[in-house]
């Protein structure tokens, strides 16, 4: 914790300024996608679940067939989403959210990977084999997670200054 | 920008303190929360009002269906004694909607929901309101079946449980008229439930009749001329009444959201065995355990034993009318609740025997074309048993269609006169549907087997009430036990019961006599 902190206080003001774009960027993205959901009393992963292809299908589909889970999973998408969202965009808890965030988005390559050979129901807005939005995105916030910047810009850094909270990188 | 790093680190390293540097960097995002919250305020009140301005338009709301028949709990009041004509596979159905299941259907279905938990019948069946009702007396002519009937009637497990006991198993239906039963459910083949029903309006019992509800136009009189002159509580077994979706159509259809109607196409489209009636023969059915003298006795045509016959009697004429009062019979009502169209004008007919070549009489492949001159409307059915498409009952008006099924979908029509502003505004969407009724508000139900997915599809099976799933079958029944109490009034009494006999006996009439039928209003008689 201590090296990556001072690592970054290295950083220069350009490499400074395109990480944390790329950090704000990630973390509408999230917020965006969590309050669409929260906001529509219409909105269920079930049919994203059921259209679940791949090594994991079978678990994703069971959760679909599940009217408890589904609720949970619902839910843990919702608030998921928007709390990492927002702790990405002012950089609070950064390190916490950025973990989140990589978990969340490899389930959702699991759920739905775009292997050679597997359909979906649902339609792709693009054209994919194996890499498509999710894994890049997932691969930005370990970019973010490997170069932190929450102590710098964000009101992580606040905590740091104070000593109150070590976990804030 | 390089050295402001440097002091940082010195920061970091020298002091704990807050200076107004680390509070602006620390607040440097938060401008861009404001940025995004404003943004998307402004997108959702763009979408909210865009939403708004087609309700308002359509004058509908959103919700469930303001008026939901029956959907309100009442004291039970005095129990009522149920006699149950019919114990095959549907009288077996109105047994559990009345609340009683056999004990090996509940072992079952708790199997089938250990095995995949996501099929709640048995929960729904649990759940179901208990009806203070008991089945006292059966008549069945298969005696496996009348002792399966016997069984359930007194199965204290399940809803109907604190009424369960011991009912009495009689061979002739008129001896069960005799007993005291307060009502009665006719669940036999259609050549049977007219002079069933005639004796027991005759006796005093009130009817629940299982459609079709006459196999021939003559019985429909009959039915109609005694039921009328009765005061007997009278319901035809039409359950997607219930359904919270037909609700919300005729709504839609209210509220002139369609403009005019000119023609709506139905269908019954099954393709498996089970949906062509070629139902499982019970090999205990025998000439010793089956009275088959009595089963064709009001038939004229008298044949030898034939378990084919009287297990799968849909695909003779001599018991039933095949398409037309099995399916045809469900999607016209559907449409009479929705629009209220009352008896055709005219029906043609045609059809054949293209897949099923079984030695069956009735036609598998069938349609059936009902004109409404007076309404400017035409009412298209057509069935094919070697094709599963399902597409729902789908409206056809000017301004709009409306698809009926699970769900309520209305979408403008691109040419419509109403909505031609809105349209070209982009307020409308004539490609999306501008107004979406699904009463599932969450979550998942999952219903497993082929023909239990047909018929929920459909409406038929299960329905919603304040999101929760209801066996549409147990609220027509209950709906027909509280109108027996005074509660409610049937939504299937015996005028629309009437019509649907004879919009199908026309239908039936027009195929075999091969010529265009008309309705006489005035004699009231097919012509």
């Amino acid at each position: 914790m201590r090296r990556a902190h001072v690592d970054a206080a290295q950083y220069g003001g350009f490499q400074l300024t395109a990480l944390v774009v790329l950090r704000m960027l990630v973390g509408w993205h999230f917020l965006y996608e969590g309050v669409t959901k929260i906001t529509n009393p219409q909105w269920t992963s079930v049919s994203y679940l059921q259209d679940s292809q791949g090594w994991f299908s079978e678990t994703f589909r069971d959760l679909a067939l599940n009217p408890g889970a589904v609720s949970v999973v619902d839910v843990l998408n919702e608030w998921g989403l928007t709390l990492i969202g927002l702790a990405l965009l002012v950089g609070i808890l950064t390190r916490t959210a950025t973990v989140a965030g990589i978990v969340l988005l490899a389930l959702y390559y699991l759920a739905a990977p775009p292997f050679p050979g597997l359909e979906y129901s649902l339609p792709t807005e693009g054209s994919y084999i194996i890499v498509n939005k999710v894994l890049v995105e997932l691969a930005a916030l370990v970019v973010l997670l490997a170069l932190p910047t929450g102590h710098r810009v964000g009101l992580d850094r606040l905590f740091v200054k104070s000593g109150t909270a070590v976990e804030a990188a | 920008m390089s050295d402001e790093s440097v002091k940082d680190t010195e920061g970091q390293v020298e002091s704990a303190g807050i200076g107004r540097r680390d509070v602006l960097k620390a607040l440097a995002s938060v401008p861009v929360l404001g940025v995004f919250f404003a943004g998307w305020y402004e997108k959702k009140l763009a979408d909210d009002a865009k939403r708004e301005a087609i309700m308002a338009e359509l004058g509908l709301e959103g919700r469930a269906p303001a008026v939901i028949p029956d959907a309100i709990s009442r004291p039970p009041g005095d129990r009522v004694r149920v006699g149950i004509v019919g114990f095959g596979g549907e009288g077996e159905s109105l047994g559990r909607c009345l609340g009683f299941a056999h004990p090996d259907w509940i072992e079952a279905e708790a199997r089938n929901n250990l095995e995949n938990p996501a099929n709640r019948t048995l929960e729904v069946f649990m759940g179901q309101e208990d009806l203070n009702v008991s089945i006292t007396a059966v008549c069945d002519l298969f005696d496996v079946r009348a002792e399966r009937a016997r069984a359930a009637a007194a199965n204290a497990d399940g809803p109907g449980g604190a009424t369960a006991g011991q009912a009495t198993r009689y061979r002739r239906y008129t001896e069960l008229l005799e007993s005291d039963v307060d009502a009665v459910v006719i669940a036999t083949p259609d050549h049977w439930h007219t002079r069933i029903a005639l004796d027991a309006v005759a006796a005093g019992k009130h009817l629940y009749v299982e459609k079709a509800m006459t196999r021939t136009e003559e019985e429909a009189h009959q039915m109609y001329d005694a039921v009328t002159a009765s005061d007997i509580t009278f319901q035809v077994g039409h359950q997607q009444r219930q359904s919270e979706t037909h609700i919300k159509a005729r709504e839609v259809v209210d509220a002139g959201v369609l403009g005019h109607v000119s023609l709506v196409e139905v269908t019954t489209n099954r393709n498996a065995p089970w949906g062509a009636w070629v139902y499982g023969i019970d090999d205990r059915g025998t000439p010793a355990t089956i009275d088959w003298e009595q089963f064709q006795e009001p038939s004229e045509n008298k044949v030898p034993f034939s378990p084919e016959r009287f297990f799968r009697w849909r695909c003779w004429w001599d018991y039933g009318t095949g398409l037309s009062g099995d399916l045809m019979s469900h999607e016209y009502d559907a449409v009479n609740q929705i629009l209220g169209i009352g008896i055709p004008d005219t029906v043609v007919s045609s059809g054949g025997i293209y897949y099923f070549k079984d030695g069956r009489e009735v036609p598998d492949v069938w349609q059936a074309v009902c004109e409404y001159p007076e309404r400017d409307l035409t009412l298209m059915y057509s069935a094919t048993l070697a094709n599963s498409l399902y597409r729902g009952q789908v409206f056809m008006g000017h301004d709009a269609t409306m698809q009926v099924g699970q769900t309520v979908h209305v979408t403008a029509d691109q040419y419509s006169t109403r909505y031609a502003e809105k349209i070209a505004g982009d307020v409308i969407d004539p490609t999306r549907p501008m107004f979406s009724y699904n009463p599932r508000t969450s979550g998942v139900d999952a219903v497993t087997s082929a023909t239990a997915a047909y018929f929920a599809q459909r409406g038929l099976l299960y329905t919603y009430r304040d999101g929760k799933m209801v066996n549409s079958y147990h609220l027509h029944i209950k709906e027909w036990i509280d109108a027996i109490r005074g509660n409610a009034e049937t939504s299937c009494g015996i005028e629309r019961g009437f019509e649907e006999a004879i919009t199908c006996h026309m239908a039936t009439r027009a195929y075999r006599e091969n010529r265009k039928v008309r309705w006489d209003p005035v004699a009231r008689r097919i012509v």
